[in-house]
């Protein structure tokens, strides 16, 4: 009876429907995964709650909260906000570009108030609304008309955070949104030509397009052991923090790498090297099998989906998510450069979190209304 | 709807291609990590031991030096000194203002350490202040709370009491020189340690060097210490003290006789017991203390640029013609050969005649008929031309051997020189020219190629005073006993008639230097002998003319004045020698300086003695 009554195409739900139709398991592995969190923030401050791992805890309360409420929302709410949020997100990361805050090296903060946002994460959840918008509208992408808007949509948010600048953010976006292309159905020939200007286009950018950053960077990743106190540095503490765990870690608690402040930045972007030092391979492997099993949810869930909109939307979301845990993963073990990705809901920081809930709160709404058929065509565009 | 089905149908087919990317992609990360954790982990695991662990060495403290008595000569104090550590520091300049109004802080100091700190490593503390005295230093730990990142530094810095009297033995410690540093010992590459550059300091550097310790730290990323590790620490072995011969208070009544504007020289007194050395002086002196804190670059050329050459340990290593003070040789030589009587007159008129070459007496105008004794007494030259010719260069460079010359001794200070003795085979082997015997006459009053230095010179005055084959020692517990010292091969009347001519020399009115009332001025006898080393050839013409008197001469051209003697006359107890470069004559400007050290080494040998029996002695050392 359940089933049938939730089985239908229509788009208007009511609000019991709605709830009746979140994916709990989803909501189980988010919460495990920030538990883990919690607890690796709590060995990070030496086995203190102050000052990451309470605060981590309360942060993520409230986004788990803002995600349901978010998921609940209409569906064609999303579809009719996807452009106004992207144009909202491109004139902030055209604002950080005047009015940003350095840190690290590059312009990533806006201050607004007593928030700091990284206009650069909400880019990505635009970037994700607005092209399974756009997407969900043109249907099939065969014809070579289809495709000036969707790369315009990747190509500017590309360009502005590059020059922040952020080349992992800027790469991650543009895989973000090559990856929704594929998945819309764009055709093979398109592809491949794609495939052919990137293979000419990749070393000129490389040639030219690079700052002495991230080239001092690269230049590290393939050679750490050149430089051990100076660039070379991060990579290796976290190499020598992982491999001392072994099979089953040193303990709870017992990491001596990160208690005494071998690694940096343990508790953001390297806070994977303090699961694998305290809690060994099967800690490490447990976590990224936590976070396939999320992968594999937000997959299901997408391919589920009725509409090209919730399918976009929850795929997308789920491509962002599994790319910050490869190249966070990547990075940490030494085989992607340090881009300074942080291992999502994991690691501490509050826009990071707030991006990630709210993706997941599309991926759920994308759920919520997978039976929901809407309307296509390309009046839809705008 | 076939339509939007077909899309439906392709966009799993893509999730799901894309998924198994996905997948590969974790299970590449998870290969990763097993490589990492699983396969390469107990390489990681000692890295990271590393990590957290040091091995901190800890400096032994340096062995110290004595004097005879045990009265210290070298000693460690404690280094006052303040580090920064980098990484504490956010703002350098105001922190730089702040400890400039707590101590001095030179604005190129403040701009050394400007350059210091921005080149930085992430372990490297900076020396921003060093041997502060206790106000300063007292001073500044009291505002420590406002000096964020400075640190107060105890560490040990080698101290000379009496710097410049035994700058010459001692030597001083300074850094290691790097090639010396180059894969040696983590002691010699500790930046706190110091090693012996020079003197007894570099030669005994093994013994005074003592064995560090060792104390395992854990240390945090930075390399700052987090806790020691006691059950780990293995404390340093402080070097052996290093007891000397010397006599500290001799040793400064030496300095202090041979110093004075634009005087140079050496001086060496040894104990007749066994041949002790108990003063060993080279003067212009310097401050060693100077070198072991570190020595400026100006003060450094200074030294080095001196005309009177302060580094340069002239006791052991200048060389001189012994002059006059070698005739006593001569006439002990002459006597056991059978070639002198002391009762044979040899008339001086002031020259005497070789071939067609006259050699000169100091005196123009000649001493008359001389016996050996007088001769001795005047110091007359003729007389021993006469002597040198009836006893060849061989005979010369035999007996000239038997008292020391041509023999380095070795006191310890790894360095001294041999001198030279010439005979024909060495004059052959250096400039293959045949032996002239104009060249045996003038080593008949010790000119010539004839070389001693200022110890050899003392060896042979103690030689002539005991009778023994004395060598002179400088590390207390390395002489022989008094008992097993050889004598000398030579006859007793020889070596009277020696001491006898030697007595004339201070003891007769008639004597070259003559001390009224005895050495101490209580009629005390004793013997010595005068020398004038000459430096420059003396022409015909000027000859013919009038003979320059030294003090119209440049500096370096003027003659040494030499001196040797012992005392008392009866029972010696010390011999010495000394020698002001380009003084001019031996009786006047050597002979009053050696006498002031011989009486003063005597009355402090009464003091001593005195105090033994009064039982309040200091112990010497046992080594």
């Amino acid at each position: 009876m359940n089933y049938l009554r939730i089985a239908r195409p229509e788009v208007t739900l009511s609000l019991f429907d709605r709830i009746l139709r979140i994916n709990w398991l989803l909501v189980v592995l988010l919460i495990s995964l920030a538990l883990v969190g919690v607890t690796m923030l709590y060995s990070a401050s030496g086995g203190s709650f102050e000052p990451y791992s309470s605060r981590h805890a309360t942060r993520f309360a409230f986004t788990l909260g803002l995600m349901l409420v978010l998921a609940l929302v209409d569906i064609r709410i999303w579809m009719a906000l996807a452009y106004p949020v992207y144009a909202l997100a491109l004139a902030l990361l055209i604002g950080v570009e005047f009015f940003g805050e350095t840190a690290m090296g590059a312009q990533r903060w806006l201050n607004i108030g007593p928030i700091r946002l990284q206009p650069s994460e909400m880019m990505k959840l635009a970037l994700v609304l607005a092209l399974a918008r756009y997407l969900h509208a043109a249907g099939e992408l065969k014809q070579l008309r289809d495709l000036p808007v969707p790369l315009l949509l990747i190509a500017i948010p590309f360009a502005l955070i590059l020059k922040q600048p952020d080349l992992g953010t800027a790469i991650l976006v543009a895989a973000i949104g090559a990856g929704m292309i594929y998945l819309a159905g764009l055709g093979w020939r398109i592809i491949l030509s794609g495939a052919v200007s990137a293979a000419i286009g990749l070393p000129l950018f490389l040639a030219f397009g690079l700052k002495e950053y991230q080239w001092r960077r690269i230049r590290t990743f393939l050679n750490p052991e050149d430089d051990p106190l100076g660039s070379g540095y991060h990579i290796l503490q976290s190499k020598i923090a992982l491999g001392s765990g072994g099979v089953d870690g040193k303990g709870f608690l017992n990491g001596s790498q990160s208690s005494l402040n071998f690694l940096p930045e343990k508790h953001t972007d390297f806070i994977f090297t303090m699961i694998g030092e305290e809690f060994g391979f099967l800690g490490s492997v447990g976590v990224l099998a936590l976070y396939g099993a999320v992968l594999l949810v937000g997959f299901y869930i997408a391919i589920r989906c009725q509409s090209m909109f919730g399918r976009m939307m929850a795929s997308g979301i789920t491509i962002t998510f599994g790319l910050y845990v490869l190249v966070n993963v990547g990075m940490v073990t030494g085989l992607l450069p340090v881009v300074g990705v942080p291992l999502p809901l994991i690691s501490y920081g509050g826009t990071v979190m707030l991006a990630v809930m709210i993706g997941f709160a599309l991926v759920m709404n994308a759920h919520i209304y997978r039976y929901s058929v809407l309307p296509t065509g390309r009046s839809l565009i705008l | 709807m076939a339509r939007d089905d077909d899309i439906a149908a392709k966009f799993t087919r893509r999730s799901i291609v894309f998924g198994t990317a996905g997948f590969l992609g974790f299970v590449g990360l998870s290969a990763r990590l097993y490589q990492l954790q699983v396969l390469e982990s107990g390489k990681y695991r000692g890295l990271s031991e590393e990590n957290q662990f040091n091995y901190h060495l800890l400096v032994p403290s340096r062995g110290r030096i004595l004097d005879r008595s045990a009265r210290i000569l070298a000693t460690n104090i404690e280094n006052f000194g303040l580090l920064l550590m980098p990484e504490q520091v956010t703002d350098l300049d105001a922190l730089l203002s702040r400890l400039s109004r707590i101590i001095p802080l030179s604005e190129a100091r403040k701009a050394n350490i400007r350059k210091s700190f921005a080149k930085r490593g992430l372990r490297a503390p900076i020396r921003v202040a060093n041997n502060m005295n206790w106000a300063s230093f007292a001073r500044v730990n009291l505002w420590l709370p406002d000096l964020p990142g400075i640190h107060p530094d105890v560490g040990e810095v080698r101290e000379y009491p009496d710097g410049s009297d035994f700058a010459h033995v001692i030597g001083y410690v300074g850094r290691v020189p790097p090639e010396q540093a180059r894969g040696a010992g983590a002691l010699l590459r500790h930046p706190g340690f110091r090693i012996g550059r020079t003197g007894i300091e570099r030669n005994y550097d093994l013994d005074l060097r003592g064995n560090p310790g060792a104390l395992k730290v854990e240390v945090n990323a930075l390399g700052r210490t987090v806790r020691e590790l006691p059950d780990i620490r293995t404390s340093a072995a402080a070097g052996q003290d290093l007891q000397l011969t010397l006599d500290k208070e001799i040793q400064h009544a030496a300095h202090m006789a041979l110093s004075g504007p634009d005087i140079s020289g050496a001086a060496c007194l040894i104990d007749l017991e066994k041949g002790e050395v108990r003063a060993l002086v080279s003067t212009p002196s310097y401050d060693p203390n100077k070198f072991a804190r570190g020595i400026s670059g100006a003060d450094y050329k200074a030294l080095l640029d001196d005309p009177l050459k302060p580094l340069f340990n002239k006791a052991v290593s200048g060389t001189y013609p012994p002059a006059s003070c070698f005739k006593p040789v001569i006439a002990m030589a002459a006597f056991d050969a059978g070639l002198a009587n002391p009762r044979e007159r040899i008339t001086c008129t002031g020259k005497i005649k070789l071939g067609d070459r006259e050699f000169h007496c100091w005196r123009r105008r000649g001493h008359g008929r001389v016996n050996l004794n007088g001769a001795l007494g005047t110091s007359c030259d003729v007389y021993f031309y006469e002597m040198a010719r009836r006893l060849g260069i061989e005979r010369i460079h035999d007996a000239a051997l038997k008292f020391g010359f041509g023999q380095m001794f070795d006191l310890g200070l790894g360095t001294g020189s041999a001198g030279l003795v010439p005979n024909a085979a060495w004059k052959r082997a250096r400039f293959d020219l045949p032996w002239a015997q104009g060249e045996t006459l003038i080593a008949g009053i010790g000119q010539g190629y004839l070389a001693s230095t200022p110890l050899q010179l003392a060896v042979m005055t103690a030689r002539i005073a005991t009778g023994r084959n004395i060598v002179p020692t400088l590390v207390a517990g390395t002489a022989k006993p008094a008992t097993e010292i050889p004598q000398l091969d030579f006859s007793t009347n020889a070596l009277n008639i020696a001491r006898e001519g030697m007595s004339s020399v201070v003891n007769s009115p008639w004597g070259t230097a003559y001390v009224p009332n005895g050495l101490d001025g209580k009629n005390m006898l004793w013997a010595g002998k005068t020398g004038t080393g000459q430096v420059r050839r003396i022409s015909q013409a000027e000859r013919k003319n009038r003979i320059r008197k030294n003090a119209e001469l440049k500096r370096e051209l003027r003659d040494h004045a030499l001196f040797v003697g012992y005392a008392p006359f009866f029972n010696p107890q010390f011999a010495v020698s000394l020698i002001v470069e380009h003084g001019g004559g031996g009786s006047k400007e050597a002979a009053p300086r050696a006498r002031k050290i011989l009486n003063f080494a005597l009355q402090q040998q009464a003091l001593k003695v005195a105090r033994m029996a009064a039982g309040t002695a200091p112990t010497e050392v046992a080594r």
